[in-house]
């Protein structure tokens, strides 16, 4: 037997466990817990598994729909129904203290991870998207740790199989040190193929399957819940993970393949806090308890203590509780897939969660006390002081510009705005054939075919489905007003899924935040989970699950507040489908919402790309979001889409309207060195009320510009106005150029030109 | 006629493969699991992209000790036609059917990307069927697609017409600036001397289907079939 131990204040400390903690686990297990146990507790509680600090104010988060059928928190991800019997699970979750740390192998096992969490529901993943935030690529750590983020993400998704369709990029020194890797995946399957993460049927075997368990990933989940600094992140090196994306094809194939032969009772993946995690909380859900011995676990390092080997987060585990009496059935189809598996214990009646070693008992814990009764933190929030500074931003300071033409090409050209090629060229957003709108439009859209449930589906005439899939969150506007910028997050997300023919049905958010215990940006969080929720009740798309990553911080402070949402919509026919470019010469331009927010004093400029980059300021109140115009917006655009009105939709967001016209022009690509280009002339010229500045990049919401026949101009005006959404003809597709006339004179600009800026900005800093 | 498309582990484009091939040409197909060493009754196969056996070592240099692979090797050394794509040529190179090697990308990156092939030759079974001056749109996705042969078999490649498919430009002229990842004379795919097995880097299993947006990957599945489908015999 190693020697554990003793348990001092410092141990305790050390686990990042405070004294109340400490007293209430004696009270839980009505003794002294020893150093094994204390481990146990001290991942179960962390911030990652438990949710400590947020958890009351997650309960905020509307998660009821008709189409609910698996809600949020019940399982490892939540599911959702599409119709005809089929249903999609979706999650998104970060991976950002592993990939500060190690960015190859942190983003690689992150997009393991959230893969692991949608096939334990039983799910075919069908399909991934990602959120990333950098700091600025003049530095050269910086680069560093994005290239190695991207190829990671690359590395794990093409080689696993699964298409990664959809994302964003954003770069921003308040990320220096702390990049964001937040990582969705997407799964489908029938109604009747959900499976679950409880441990049923006492005396049922317990199985282990996968690679062997090593000492790679020791409590990653407490690692991620604490301040990362340079100190820590040398430290804990070893909680980085080490992904094998071939195994977890593998095993993901085999899992599918099981549970299709009914023999399996209860699966779980063992992600966060691995062995620990799986084993309590399948016997929580169950209602039961579960014995493990750990002599039966397969160690890939001789030596390992009972500490190491629950607590370690060695890759693509997976705990399978099988129904007694069927082990050779389970047992052929891991063979049949060259899986490693044991069978290392059982399920009881007793409600205590019992580890082994060689038949010596080393953690006895009550399990669904470990998984539920986790303490739950009111903490202290205040309004911080910087946002007074930034509610008295005026643009007195700020000289209107009178020629735009180098603030657009600037624009074009900034990392945040510019083409995000030179990542996605490195992710496969093809395999499995089903992507219909490739990266590079206003939201992805992937079809569902009879291939995509698990095990296929042998109907005669499959109902096929449309998804569209869009991952939305402008920071700084959260940073300068967390509600609003929050609700603006989710309205551009579902405004991303209209552009593309969709209706929203359900989210996924990851909170990226600072250290809970300073109240100034639990003040943040408390704010953005206010205007996500809101956002979520407006557009009926409840939240199904989601991940909180707190202690987001560098030496200089916390991150931007970052609220990431990805949603997923449904498109109802093939038709529907809409992409962002121009398509023929002659086709009206029309503007969708008012040109500027009469109302805002800032007429959309606080916190917008165009400040930042033509005047280094980031500041101001930003836009405000209304988000009754918004969802109005929304069902007019689909109701024009669906009328066979709408060529081409693309939304305004960063860079305001002239941003998004230019990125109409030439966003098509042909294929390699092959983009197409379609200029236009806009005639903005009646806007005499607003500041030239405001009115071609502010980024007031609610606006959208969509493209129809000549024909069909007026009666698309017509019918957006009769539905209350302020609409006009702002020009006609055509030429080489994109001319704007303003008040103040005309402008214009070389379509190709723009392009090659846009295009090649980011390969260019990477070169 | 029927088609067999082979499943290693780490295969992730075989089930694309069974639907053009079954859904959208309407042709039998069935998956042949990597440990079985029969092919049985089957007209072509098809050795599917992805990651085979994670592709450890060195792209495709397991799969090609697997017992189907042997089988294969049988079933082309008697006239049999067999298509690789991706990695599936990868395997093919390295099992010796076709000349060869594919090597990293020269980016250094994986690429996944429309490109536009140049048809070399008509004169193939997996070429047969595509119009004469016809450019192909169709997708890449692969980190390691580099086609590199010593001077002596790209002398023979050339002479005797064994180059399918060139990576080109939208104007179908064939130049470095077209070429996404290094190959030797832009080299897309190829076929061996009897011209019965044939490997090429991009998917056209991914650009077969009008709902993609893209079906010139299907002239090369419809050049396959009719050379399989031939007149009807004497009585």
């Amino acid at each position: 037997m190693y020697p554990a131990p003793a348990i001092t204040p410092e141990l305790i400390a050390e686990h990042g466990l405070t004294p109340e903690e400490y007293e209430r686990i004696q009270e839980i297990v009505g003794r002294e817990p020893n150093f094994t146990e204390l481990g146990i507790f001290s991942v179960m509680w962390s911030e990652h598994c438990s949710y400590k600090n947020t958890r009351a104010l997650l309960k905020g988060f509307p998660v009821e729909s008709p189409r609910v059928l698996v809600g949020a928190g019940e399982e490892n991800a939540g599911i959702i129904d599409i119709g005809d019997d089929l249903a999609i699970s979706f999650k998104i979750e970060s991976h950002n203290h592993p990939s500060a740390v190690e960015p190859f192998q942190g983003a690689a096992t992150g997009v393991g991870g959230i893969i692991r969490d949608i096939f334990t529901m039983g799910a075919r993943p069908v399909c991934a998207i990602n959120s990333l935030r950098f700091g600025e690529l003049d530095n050269s750590e910086v680069r560093r740790l994005f290239r190695g983020v991207v190829s990671g993400i690359a590395h794990y998704g093409n080689c696993f199989g699964i298409p990664t369709v959809a994302g964003e990029v954003y770069f921003d020194k308040s990320y220096e040190g702390n990049p964001l890797v937040n990582a969705f995946a997407l799964g489908v399957l029938r109604h009747d193929q959900i499976a679950r993460g409880a441990a049923k049927g006492v005396g049922n075997p317990v199985f282990y399957v996968g690679p062997a368990t090593g000492r790679d990933g020791l409590a990653g989940a407490a690692f991620a819940s604490q301040d990362l600094t340079e100190e820590s992140a040398e430290q804990q090196r070893s909680a980085v993970q080490v992904g094998d994306p071939f195994m977890e094809k593998l095993c993901m194939e085999a899992c599918l393949e099981l549970l299709a032969t009914g023999a399996v009772a209860g699966i779980q993946d063992m992600g966060a806090a691995g062995l620990t995690c799986s084993t309590c909380e399948t016997a929580a859900r169950g209602g039961t308890g579960i014995e493990i011995d750990l002599a039966k676990v397969p160690q890939r390092s001789p030596g390992m203590t009972p500490y190491e080997i629950l607590l370690s987060e060695s890759q693509e585990r997976m705990l399978i509780i099988v129904t007694k009496g069927r082990e050779e059935e389970v047992k052929r189809i891991f063979d049949k897939w060259d899986l490693p598996w044991a069978e290392i214990g059982f399920v009881t009646d007793s409600g205590q969660m019992v580890v082994k070693n060689h038949g010596e008992v080393v953690a006895d814990l009550p399990a669904s006390k470990l998984a539920d009764d986790a303490p739950i933190y009111h903490r202290e929030a205040k309004e911080p002081a910087y946002l007074a500074e930034v509610r008295s931003f005026t643009l007195a300071g700020v000289e209107d510009l009178e020629d735009p033409t180098e603030a657009l090409e600037k624009l074009l050209e900034w990392p945040s705005i510019a083409s995000k090629n030179w990542v996605y060229r490195q992710y496969d957003h093809m395999v499995r054939a089903n992507t219909m709108v490739n990266p590079g439009s206003d939201a992805a859209v992937i079809r569902i075919k009879a291939d995509s449930v698990p095990g296929g589906d042998d109907r005669e005439d499959f109902p096929e489905k449309l998804l569209a899939l869009a991952v939305d969150c402008n920071a700084t506007h959260v940073y300068l007003d967390p509600y609003e910028g929050s609700k603006a997050a989710v309205a551009e997300c579902a405004r991303n899924l209209a552009c593309s023919g969709a209706t929203p049905i359900g989210t996924t958010d990851n909170l990226n935040f600072g250290n809970p215990h300073n109240p100034e940006l639990f003040w943040q969080l408390k704010e953005a989970v206010r205007g996500l929720a809101e956002g979520c009740i407006a557009f009926d798309a409840p939240v199904t699950g989601g991940n909180v990553s707190l202690y987001n911080q560098n030496p200089d402070g916390a991150i931007d507040p970052t609220p990431t949402v990805a949603m997923a919509g449904l498109v109802e026919e093939e038709w529907h489908v809409t992409t962002q470019w121009f398509k023929e010469d002659g086709d009206a331009v029309i503007l969708l919402g008012a040109p500027v927010d009469s109302e805002d004093a800032l007429q959309g400029l606080g916190g917008s790309a165009y400040l930042q980059v033509a005047h280094e300021t980031k500041s101001g109140q930003p836009p405000r979001c209304n988000l009754e115009t918004e969802c109005t917006l929304g069902t007019t655009l689909l109701g024009l889409i669906q009328s066979d009105l709408v060529k081409s939709a693309h939304d305004c967001s960063e860079g305001g309207l002239a941003v998004a016209l230019a990125e109409c022009t030439f966003s098509e690509l042909e294929a390699r060195n092959a983009p197409r280009f379609l200029g236009a002339e806009i005639d903005l010229s009646a806007e005499e009320d607003f500041r030239l500045d405001a009115l071609l990049f502010g980024e007031s919401h609610g606006r959208v510009i969509i493209t129809t026949s000549e024909l069909d101009a007026v009666k698309a005006v017509e019918r957006a106005k009769l539905l209350g959404v302020p609409a006009q003809r702002i020009g006609t597709v055509g030429g080489k150029r994109l001319k704007i006339k303003t008040p103040t004179g005309e402008h214009a600009w070389e379509v190709a030109g723009l392009h090659d800026l846009w295009w090649n900005s980011i390969g260019n800093a990477m070169a | 006629m029927k088609f067999a498309v082979l499943q290693f582990p780490g295969s992730n484009c075989d089930q694309d493969c069974v639907h053009v091939l079954q859904n959208v040409l309407g042709h039998p197909t069935r998956l042949l699991w990597h440990k079985e060493s029969v092919l049985g009754d089957v007209d072509a196969v098809l050795v599917p992209g992805g990651f085979s056996y994670g592709d450890y070592l060195r792209t495709g240099s397991i799969a090609r000790f697997s017992p189907v692979m042997q089988a294969v090797k049988e079933f082309a050394d008697q006239g049999g036609l067999v298509l690789g794509i991706c990695n599936g040529f990868q395997i093919l190179c390295e099992a010796g059917l076709l000349p060869g090697a594919l090597i990293r990308n020269r980016s250094l990156q994986f690429r996944c990307e429309h490109v536009y092939l140049k048809v070399a030759t008509q004169d193939s079974p997996f070429t047969q069927a595509i119009p004469e001056g016809k450019l192909l749109r169709i997708p890449i996705a692969h980190g390691e697609g580099n086609y590199f042969c010593d001077a002596a078999t790209l002398e023979e490649l050339e002479a005797k017409e064994q180059i399918l498919f060139q990576y080109a430009d939208r104007d179908g002229d064939v130049t470095d600036h077209a070429n996404p990842n290094g190959s030797l004379k832009n080299i897309a795919g190829i076929c061996n001397t009897a011209r019965n097995v044939a490997g090429m880097m991009p998917h056209p299993e991914r650009a077969a289907e009008a709902a993609l947006n893209e079906d010139d990957g299907r002239l090369i599945f419809e050049s396959l079939i009719a050379g399989l489908n031939p007149a009807p015999a004497p009585a």
